[in-house]
């Protein structure tokens, strides 16, 4: 509802040329599990996407999880522009071959303009946009205040990440299996339950998760936060 | 008792034995040393090295400089990969994480003196041995193959030249030619391994031979995967693939290596290539150490630790753990858990409770992937399964293309926790 009032507001030269930004708010919701955008938003998994049009590659200077690639794009003079972002999002690993960015991309153009469009209000004017958390998406497993509180052990943690480095690379590498370091304990935590009461598919990881302890999940939370 | 020099010493010989020991020889970092550079060893290796800080001197006796991991072999055979993409080298176990990396065969094990003979010569004392070998063959499992015929009929289920000579034998085959593949018997290394490699091979005949016939010769019943594979089978590669199993005869085949024929409960079949895998036991290392009964070698699940000698853990396909298969996923979990006891002897590190998985990816056809896998846990009697899931069949194609290029990813990690 807010965001119809953002789309009048906009100024036409920018957002409602590149696609309908309606639909690119409902497209954003596959990249809400990693990025947050909008007023308030900080760094998750990725990097926040506010001002994001202008910016150079691996250029959000509080988030320290760019892959190599995607820091030596940004040394290197990538900025991210219309033509830049539409061939990211195309094929992410096609524009940066390390990106931590475990997306496939979108094939659809029209999509992808849907979605360009709704990015492009946050870069135009980010300061004031109205919403107050416009990525509050409500998170995936709602998790009792006292789970999240738990501290994990990290020494507990590296033993029972042995477990998870057969698949996931300790230097974060991405290669047909997700990077799982650096990510921010409750995301992790919640990624675990999601898979633990089986929300999220993958039956690997279903496995995995369901037989640990919400302990230990805390404990591979806090291991992987710091690799 | 009148105290001569014979007794004398006869008496402190008994008094040292029995006193607690952090390590042989008193003085020194504590010894590990590890047999077999594979999924099982190298990962033992490094996990000892890298977690001991420098506290325990780790020695890897492998006799190849060039590994060539099994898994993904197939995918060789089948032309997804190269050979020198599934080759790796010892050298950042070296460099990196301070092994030392001996290239040799280990010939000979005195378990009373702990030491290990080399076939160089070289004798090496360990507080701790891990023995990850492996698997050999049964003799005379296959009447008609041993060893000695293996170039005329292929194994292949070690990967490297048996490999390479294998993927050049199907190569070279007629025009409509007949391959034939003796599968093994339970328990065996790699339990979808015979029917992925029958997808592969499958799916090369029918680019470079379409009128080639494939011709299993299987002593089981059921095989991992089946109605997987069997699915796969008639989607992409109909009419060309036959399995004979023991109902026919299967359970009784022998071989002419050569004549290149074989023989099903008396029918003599005449094939261009015959790839022969044998029933197979633990690497004969076991068997020298004293540690097998039957084929393999029993361990203590919370551990790895040789039911026979509490000094020697095993690892991998050697060892008869319980519900694991042996697979070189599962040997990566089993080096963890032997890792994590082993320091904890030998430098009193915490020990956690042992944790086991195993997931196993097979290719059946471009992007087609399927998988299968189980959680387990170590109960006192043997590693027990906990949990698992089969990949479905009639799942649609961009699911099976993911399957796929995550075990490319696995591939990948793996082998950077095995090798660094």
């Amino acid at each position: 509802m807010t965001f119809v009032i953002v789309v009048g507001i906009a100024s036409s030269s920018s957002a409602d040329d590149i696609g309908n930004a309606e639909k690119g708010r409902e497209i954003f919701q596959k990249c809400a599990a990693c990025h947050q955008i909008g007023q308030d938003a900080k760094n998750r998994v990725g990097p926040h996407l506010n001002s994001l049009f202008g910016r150079a590659a691996g250029g959000v200077v509080d988030y320290t999880k760019y892959s190599k690639g995607m820091s030596r794009a940004g040394a290197d003079g990538l900025k991210w522009d219309l033509a830049s972002l539409d061939a990211y999002i195309e094929n992410p690993k096609a524009l940066v071959s390390d990106t931590r960015m475990n997306f496939r991309g979108i094939k659809d153009k029209t999509d992808r303009d849907d979605l360009l469009a709704f990015l492009r209000f946050y870069s135009d004017n980010p300061a004031n946009i109205p919403e107050a958390q416009p990525t509050a998406i409500a998170p995936e497993v709602a998790l009792a205040p006292e789970i999240l509180a738990i501290v994990g052990d990290t020494e507990y943690g590296e033993y029972l990440s042995s477990e998870c480095k057969t698949c996931h690379q300790s230097d974060g590498t991405d290669k047909g299996i997700p990077s799982i370091t650096g990510w921010p304990v409750d995301d992790f935590v919640v990624a675990m339950h999601a898979y633990k009461i089986k929300i999220r598919p993958h039956p690997v990881m279903q496995l995995m998760a369901g037989r640990l302890s919400d302990e230990e999940i805390a404990a591979l939370a806090a291991y992987f936060s710091e690799l | 008792m009148k105290l001569t020099r014979r007794s004398f010493i006869g008496t402190t010989a008994a008094a040292t034995l029995a006193a607690p020991y952090v390590h042989a020889g008193g003085h020194g970092r504590p010894k590990v040393v590890v047999i077999g550079g594979g999924a099982g060893g190298a990962t033992a290796a490094r996990y000892i090295a890298k977690d001991s800080k420098g506290e325990i001197d780790v020695t890897l006796v492998e006799p190849s400089r060039s590994y060539y991991t099994c898994f993904f072999s197939n995918l060789y055979l089948g032309g997804f990969r190269s050979l020198d993409s599934i080759a790796h080298s010892y050298g950042t176990l070296a460099s990196a994480y301070g092994i030392n990396v001996v290239h040799d065969w280990a010939v000979g094990i005195d378990r009373d003196a702990r030491t290990v003979t080399l076939a160089g010569g070289t004798s090496l004392n360990y507080d701790r041995l891990i023995l990850s070998p492996g698997i050999d063959f049964v003799d005379g499992s296959v009447p008609g193959w041993d060893v000695s015929t293996q170039n005329a009929m292929p194994h292949a289920y070690k990967a490297g030249s048996q490999t390479e000579l294998l993927k050049a034998q199907i190569e070279a085959m007629p025009q409509g030619g007949t391959f034939a593949m003796v599968a093994p018997p339970n328990p065996y290394r790699c339990p979808p391994g015979p029917y992925e490699r029958v997808s592969m091979i499958a799916h090369k005949l029918k680019a470079e031979n379409p009128t080639a016939k494939i011709l299993i010769v299987d002593p089981k019943e059921k095989f991992s995967k089946q109605a997987l594979f069997e699915e796969g089978w008639n989607t992409n590669y109909a009419g060309m693939i036959e399995r004979i199993g023991p109902d026919f005869g299967a359970d009784k085949v022998s071989v002419d290596a050569g004549a290149m024929t074989v023989t099903i409960d008396g029918n003599v079949e005449k094939v261009d290539v015959c790839n022969v895998i044998p029933a197979m036991k633990a690497g004969r290392i076991c068997e020298i150490a004293g540690i097998t009964e039957g084929n393999w070698a029993p361990v203590n699940g919370h551990t790895m630790q040789s039911r026979i000698d509490e000094n020697i853990h095993v690892l991998g396909d050697a060892s008869a753990q319980g519900d694991m298969p042996k697979s070189g996923f599962s040997a990566n979990s089993q080096a963890k858990v032997a890792a994590m006891a082993v320091r904890g002897a030998l430098t009193g590190s915490k020990v956690f409770p042992a944790k086991f998985s195993n997931t196993c990816w097979s290719l059946i056809d471009t992007d087609n992937g399927v998988k299968v896998g189980a959680t387990y846990q170590a109960t006192d009697e043997k590693i027990a399964k906990v949990d698992g899931f089969v990949s479905q069949t009639g799942e649609d194609a961009a699911l099976r293309k993911a399957t796929y290029e995550e075990s490319i990813g696995w591939y990948s990690g793996i082998t950077s926790d095995m090798f660094g």
